[in-house]
């Protein structure tokens, strides 16, 4: 690694080559009234000002980082803090975002906000932040998903919201997103389409990941706070890939810290089995550099360019492409990319649940099995930071199920 | 009379000055290739230049397909269920080109030509004997490393024009175009309706500012009233879902090529008569 992290993006949207604005021509004008939008709210206090009020007394910012002991001595290796985005209104990292672009489509004065879910965390916080803020409200959600999430399902119509089923390809949180991309190029006028991930065409990857950094810049303050120095390590889930980026950006400079971004493995490797975009070096196949969903970045596909179904027990992680900064982190080695399976997770549920009392999503749960293959060959005096950017409420059903009932 | 088909030989073009010599509105007809299989659209293409239309546009099928509506995304489907790929299709354009000279447009997204390699796929494409290309999610902007290799092969590049384009992106798009511009009636997806917007009229004299490209109307575009409509404003109209509705509600691939091609004759009647004459003081009489 080096001191000279090429960061992005550069005016085009690129991160090194990924990224861009791959769309049909009716977004193009939105797209670029939303960069002039956020770029004009990034210098205005005022906003800046009410996003902080928001994010302090309506989401619960800042959250802890929490010294997890027990765990901590369960491991035997590093000590381990939790950044604890679980703790969050509405439950994850997600709500950073949202609150973000929901002002923002208020500046613009787009009176409707639509958004994909894949778990539903993203949808729920899309929900909140609507009825919050006065806003009408649509979420596009994969039918597979809305089976396995249905709680957050219930949770979204409570507040508000038009929840519309999305019955095409995996139905999973891809299909939910072209049908987002389907209702925005329709309703351009009126809408704003509030992305939940570090995915799509520019300004989308830099917005997110901007509204997303307040997650990294609270944890560097509080390690040097309670441990006088900086992480050895970072960890996070990558799905899209924004808890990651948010957690990591302000650390990318620092040196001497390790990031691993850690994706799903689901229950194989061949390409319909997995979620693992950037692990290629641990034998998951599948993935090369395409164009999807608006950004060029690596995507799970087959040789003729179709997009592949994906399979992870996690809905927040089953996505064929990554965000393109992590592409790019990936590229130029500052960042380590790797993957779990399934069942890993949920045995890191399991095991974060009785050594910590906490219920992590099995999202979370993703960072903290890699946690567990790590912790026994590092070192006592070494610092691990893990993002648990959800809980697991919405998991459980599926946390059930391990349980054997 | 705009002077179209002087400076360039491809058949897009000199279709166009033949329409243009006509005073007649051109029929751009979109089918999803391999919907339900190659051999059948094979059959439909040569139905719908027999039945009159003047290009075809043939879908080649991506798994997620953004620009487009229910229908085309069910066509899609059912393309690549029958593994159609982006091969197959040129393969499908060279048989086409040994019977047939009516000029080719493929359209798709960027992905299956990204995959397949830009360099690749136009010098097979042109090979093939395609004329066109069209990517609904490659904007001028991100075509520039594109287009030259497009256009070194001979093939014109279609790019869609929107009613959100602003003044400015009109002229980059209009610089980025050959062939004809392709503007999208509304903003949406595709998909056949039973209205034209109100702005069209509006929308497309403010396009005609920005190019003296032949410019070709679509999205939403079903009907014998609106071809009629279109014909004093456009140089074509682009029909789509609605072939490939009349395709899914056939009960076999015979009565499939059978409705759309009645339904093309129907509409290029349409273009040929009604109010599509250019000089709308020219008698009707004389049109016959």
């Amino acid at each position: 690694m080096s001191a000279t992290t090429q960061l992005g993006p550069d005016t085009g949207g690129r991160f090194g080559p990924y990224g861009g604005r791959y769309v049909p021509e009716t977004l193009m004008a939105p797209l670029e009234e939303l960069e002039h939008a956020f770029a004009e709210a990034s210098a205005d206090p005022a906003f800046q000002h009410e996003l902080a009020a928001l994010l302090r007394d309506f989401a619960g910012r800042p959250t802890p980082l929490q010294y997890a002991a027990r765990l901590t001595e369960r491991l035997g290796g590093p000590r381990i803090y939790l950044k604890r985005e679980d703790l969050l209104h509405t439950g994850a990292h997600k709500i950073n975002n949202c609150l973000g672009q929901g002002l923002l489509a208020v500046r613009m004065g787009k009176r409707r906000v639509i958004a994909e879910t894949g778990a539903g965390q993203h949808g729920v916080a899309t929900a909140t932040v609507a009825a919050r803020l006065g806003l009408s409200c649509t979420i596009y959600m994969g039918t597979q998903d809305m089976e396995r999430q249905r709680l957050n399902v219930f949770r979204m119509q409570l507040l508000g919201a038009e929840v519309v089923g999305v019955d095409a390809g995996s139905r999973t949180l891809k299909d939910a997103i072209n049908e987002a991309m389907r209702d925005w190029v329709t309703h351009v006028e009126t809408t704003h389409y509030l992305l939940g991930s570090v995915l799509g065409a520019h300004p989308y990857p830099l917005i997110v990941r901007e509204f997303q950094r307040v997650i990294g810049r609270e944890a560097r303050q509080q390690i040097l706070a309670m441990e006088g120095r900086l992480p050895d390590v970072l960890l996070a889930c990558v799905g899209g890939g924004s808890n990651a980026i948010g957690l990591f950006y302000e650390f990318l400079n620092d040196v001497t810290v390790q990031m691993v971004g850690v994706e799903a493995g689901g229950c194989g490797t061949a390409l319909g089995e997995h979620a693992a975009r950037l692990a290629a070096s641990q034998g998951f196949t599948g993935a090369r550099p395409g164009v999807l969903q608006g950004t060029y970045t690596y995507v799970l596909q087959n040789p003729h360019g179709q997009i592949a179904t994906t399979h992870s027990v996690s809905a927040g992680l089953d996505y064929p492409a990554v965000g393109p900064e992590h592409a790019w982190l990936a590229e130029q080695g500052r960042v380590e990319y790797t993957a779990v399976r399934d069942e890993e997770a949920i045995e890191a549920a399991r095991l974060l649940a009785r050594t910590e009392g906490i219920i992590p999503a099995l999202e979370a749960a993703h960072a903290v099995a890699e946690l567990i293959q790590r912790a026994p060959k590092m070192r006592r005096e070494q610092v691990v930071l893990l993002n648990l950017s959800g809980r697991g409420d919405k998991d459980m059903e599926i946390l059930a199920h391990s349980l054997g009932r | 009379m705009r002077v179209v088909g002087e400076v360039s030989q491809t058949r897009i073009a000199r279709r166009f000055a033949e329409l243009a010599e006509r005073s007649e509105l051109g029929l751009v007809a979109y089918i999803t290739a391999g919907d339900p299989t190659l051999e059948t659209t094979e059959q439909i293409v040569l139905a719908l230049e027999q039945a009159g239309a003047d290009i075809v546009e043939l879908g080649v099928p991506f798994s997620d397909p953004i620009a487009d509506g229910p229908t085309i995304q069910r066509a899609s489907e059912r393309a690549l269920r029958s593994g159609t790929t982006l091969a197959g299709v040129l393969e499908l354009v060279r048989r086409l080109r040994q019977k047939s000279d009516l000029p080719l447009v493929l359209f798709s997204y960027f992905n299956p030509v990204l995959q397949m390699g830009v360099e690749r796929f136009a010098e097979q494409a042109a090979a093939a004997g395609a004329d066109g290309v069209l990517l609904t999610d490659l904007t001028p902007e991100e075509a520039a490393p594109v287009r030259p290799v497009l256009r070194a092969y001979g093939l014109d590049t279609i790019f869609l024009a929107a009613p959100t384009s602003t003044p400015e992106r009109l002229k980059r798009l209009a610089e980025s175009s050959t062939g004809f511009l392709y503007l999208i009636s509304r903003t949406g997806v595709t998909g056949a309706r039973e209205l034209l917007p109100a702005e069209l009229p509006a929308l497309i004299r403010r396009v005609r500012q920005a190019t003296t490209l032949p410019l070709a109307v679509g999205f939403g575009i079903s009907q014998p009233g609106h071809v009629s409509v279109l014909g004093g404003l456009a140089d074509a109209a682009v029909v789509g879902s609605a072939l490939v509705e009349e395709l899914e509600r056939a009960a076999t691939a015979e009565a499939a090529i059978a409705a759309i091609a009645e339904r093309v004759r129907v509409l290029k009647a349409a273009a040929r008569h009604g109010m599509s004459q250019r000089t709308p003081a020219r008698p009707a009489a004389q049109e016959l």
